[in-house]
C-alpha cells in the first residue's frame, strides 16, 4: 500500500508528519513535503496527525487524487529528505482556515 | 557539579549518556541526542542480548513491513558515539546509582511490559492469558517462550478492541499455513497447527464507535483466510451522541473504523460468511464488561455486564446494567493496556504505571531530578504507534539540551566506569557486533524453512551461538 501527501499540503508545511514518522521518508520543497514510498513502510502514522489532512493511503484517493502517487514517487526521489519538524509557512494558518481545519 | 561554560566539544569528556531500554523509544532519543550534541557518547543497555524491544518482541510476525524499521536503528547504531550492552538488566546487573556515577545523563526507555488486569474473579484460572503472554511466545520472546496455550477449545475470548486484541485474534484465527514464512517461533507454530479454535469473540466495553483499533488493523481482521468477521447490523445502530462523535472532524479514525464494520456486517449479511464450513469466525462484541471468569480448575465461561454509553461526545462512559450474560469459552485472554514496571531508584506512579515526569524530565514531586530522563512508554504511558515515539524522544532530548545550556559537566568515565560490574562473575554483556552475529546466526537458521528468521529463544541459545561463532574451526 502507497501512502502519500496530497494538495492539502501547500503553502502549510506543518511537518507533524516528520516528527513522527519512524524511517524518516518525507522530502520536501518550498511547497510541500513527500513521501519516498521505497522507504516507507506503512506504518501509517502521519495520516492522522496531519491538521490538514493531506496524507492519505492510494486505496483512499479520489480519481481526481491518483497522480498524486506520480508525483509523491518522482518529487521524493529528486528532493532532500527532511528528517526534522520544520517551521510552518507564514501562509500555514491562512490555508489550514481556507480549508476548513 | 557544571563547570563555567564552555564553547566547543572536547574530545576528552563527552558527554556521557546511557539509555535503559534498546525499543524504539530508546533508539529514536540516541539518534535525537546524537544529532543535537554530537560530542555525546551514548550507551544503549538492554536486559535482552538482542536490542529493538517490541519491534522484535511485539510487532506481529504476519506485519514484516514494520520490523523494516529496524534498518533506521541498525544506522543509528552505527554511529562511532553509540555502543550496546546487551544481556544487562538496570536495577539487577547494574543500580541506577551505579550508572549514575558512570553517565551525565541516563534516559529511561524500558517501555510498559506489564498488563493491566481486569480486577475479578478467575482471572488467574488456568486458561486466562494475558495478551503480552501470548503475544511474547508467538514472537518467541525468552520470558515467554515456556507458556501453554491450550487450543483443544473451539472458543477463545479476548478482552480488549485495540491492536493488540486485533494481533491477538488475528494470529488465533489465521491459517497456519500462512504462517510459515513468517518469523513466527517454531515452538508457536507446531501448536498452532493442532489448534481448534473455531469462534474468537473480542469484546469490548464501549460501542463500535469507541474501539481502539486503528482501521487499518480491524480492516485486516476482515481479511484473514477462511475467517469471517461478524458484527451484528443492530450493534451499529448508533445513538446520537455516537453520532455527534462519529461526524467531528476529529474522528477520522473513529469514522473509518465504523466503515468498516459496516463491510463486516453488509458481507455476512449477503451470505459471504468467508469462513465457510471449515473456517473460523471473528465475533466483535460491544457494550460488554467481564464480570467474573468462572470454571472448576480451569476457565469454561465468562459472565458479562452489558453496558450502557452515558455522557456527552467524547467524555462518554460505559455504564453497566443489571443484564448480565454467559459466554462459554475455554481459553480467555486480556488485552486492556499495558503499564510500567518501577526500577529500584527511582520514583514510580502504580496508578498511571509511568515514571512521573515534565516533557521527559523525572521528577521528584515538584523538582526534576537532575540527569535523569524518560521517554516512550514508561514517560507517557502505552499508547501511540512506533512513530509516536520519535517526537517522544525528540521532546526528551530538547528538555535534556536545554538544561545543560552551554555548561560543560565534570567528566564522567561512562562505560568505562562500569568495567568491575560489567566484567563481574555471571554477567556477559553482548555487544552490537555480537548481536549482529546472532542476527546473522538466525537468518540462516530461518533460510531452510523459508522464514526470514528463526529466532534464539532462550538466552542461553544466543550466547552459545555467539560462542559458536568465535570458536575456531577444527
Amino acid at each position: 500500500m502507497t501512502i502519500v501527501v496530497t494538495d492539502n499540503c501547500r503553502m502549510c508545511r506543518f511537518t507533524e508528519c516528520v516528527s513522527v514518522c519512524p524511517v524518516a521518508c518525507f522530502h520536501a520543497d518550498d511547497d510541500m513535503v513527500y513521501i519516498d514510498n521505497d522507504v516507507c513502510i506503512d506504518c501509517r502514522a502521519c495520516i492522522p496527525v496531519c491538521p490538514v489532512k493531506a496524507i492519505l493511503a492510494e486505496e483512499d484517493l479520489s480519481e481526481a487524487q491518483a497522480h498524486w502517487v506520480e508525483v509523491n514517487a518522482e518529487k521524493s526521489r529528486a528532493l532532500p529528505v527532511i528528517e526534522e519538524k520544520q517551521p510552518q509557512l507564514p501562509t500555514a494558518e491562512a490555508r489550514r482556515a481556507e480549508l476548513g481545519y | 557539579m557544571l563547570d563555567p561554560p564552555m564553547a566547543s566539544a572536547d574530545v576528552s569528556n563527552p558527554l556521557q549518556v546511557a539509555i535503559v531500554g534498546s525499543g524504539p523509544g530508546g533508539f529514536y532519543a540516541a539518534e535525537a541526542l546524537l544529532r543535537r550534541r554530537p560530542d555525546a557518547r551514548v550507551d544503549m543497555f538492554d536486559r535482552l542480548p538482542t536490542p529493538f524491544g517490541l519491534v522484535r518482541g511485539g510487532v506481529a510476525p504476519d506485519h514484516p513491513k514494520i520490523k523494516q524499521v529496524c534498518l533506521v536503528y541498525e544506522k543509528i547504531a552505527r554511529s562511532p558515539n553509540f555502543a550496546f550492552f546487551g544481556n544487562v538488566k538496570i536495577g539487577r546487573d547494574l543500580t541506577i546509582g551505579e550508572l549514575r556515577s558512570a553517565y551525565h545523563v541516563i534516559i529511561l526507555a524500558c517501555g510498559a511490559s506489564a498488563d493491566r488486569r481486569l480486577g475479578i474473579a478467575g482471572e488467574d484460572l488456568a486458561g486466562s492469558h494475558t495478551a503480552t503472554e501470548f503475544v511474547g511466545w508467538y514472537n518467541g520472546q525468552p520470558d515467554y517462550r515456556d507458556r501453554v496455550f491450550d487450543f483443544s477449545t473451539d472458543r477463545a475470548v479476548i478482552i480488549g478492541q485495540g491492536n493488540v486484541a486485533g494481533d491477538v485474534a488475528r494470529i488465533l484465527a489465521t491459517p497456519v499455513d500462512d504462517l510459515r514464512r513468517t518469523d513466527i517461533a517454531e515452538h508457536a507454530l507446531a501448536a498452532l497447527e493442532h489448534s481448534r479454535i473455531r469462534d474468537i469473540y473480542v469484546i469490548g466495553r464501549r460501542g463500535p464507535g469507541q474501539i481502539k483499533f486503528t482501521p487499518v488493523e480491524l480492516k485486516e481482521l476482515g481479511q484473514v483466510r477462511n475467517c469471517a468477521a461478524i458484527v451484528a447490523a443492530q450493534d451499529l445502530e448508533l445513538g446520537s451522541v455516537c453520532q455527534a462523535e462519529i461526524a467531528d472532524q476529529r474522528s477520522d479514525e473513529a469514522k473509518k473504523n465504523v466503515d468498516v464494520l459496516r463491510g463486516f456486517a453488509a458481507a455476512a449479511s449477503c451470505g459471504k460468511d468467508g469462513g465457510g464450513s471449515s473456517g473460523r469466525r471473528i465475533w466483535f462484541r460491544f457494550l460488554e464488561t467481564p464480570l467474573r471468569i468462572a470454571g472448576p480448575g480451569r476457565v469454561e465461561s465468562v459472565t458479562l455486564a452489558k453496558n450502557r454509553m452515558e455522557g456527552p461526545p467524547f467524555a462518554q462512559v460505559a455504564v453497566a446494567t443489571s443484564q448480565t450474560l454467559d459466554l462459554r469459552c475455554g481459553l480467555l485472554f486480556r488485552s486492556v493496556g499495558y503499564k510500567g514496571v518501577a526500577i529500584s531508584g527511582v520514583n514510580f506512579d502504580e496508578r498511571a504505571g509511568i515514571i512521573p515526569n515534565r516533557k521527559g524530565r523525572c521528577m521528584a514531586g515538584e523538582e526534576p531530578i537532575p540527569g535523569l530522563y524518560v521517554t516512550g512508554w514508561i514517560k507517557r504511558g502505552p499508547s501511540g504507534v512506533i512513530g509516536t515515539n520519535r517526537a517522544d524522544s525528540v521532546e526528551t532530548v530538547e528538555a535534556i539540551v536545554e538544561d545543560l545550556g552551554a555548561m560543560r559537566p565534570a567528566p564522567k568515565a561512562g562505560a568505562a566506569g562500569l568495567r568491575d560490574a560489567l566484567g563481574a562473575a555471571g554477567m556477559r554483556a553482548v555487544s552490537y557486533a555480537e548481536w549482529q552475529k546472532i542476527d546473522v546466526a538466525e537468518r540462516s537458521r530461518g533460510q531452510p524453512r523459508g522464514k526470514p528468521r528463526e529466532k534464539f529463544t532462550a538466552v542461553a541459545e544466543m550466547i552459545g551461538a555467539l560462542d559458536a561463532v568465535v570458536t575456531p574451526a577444527a
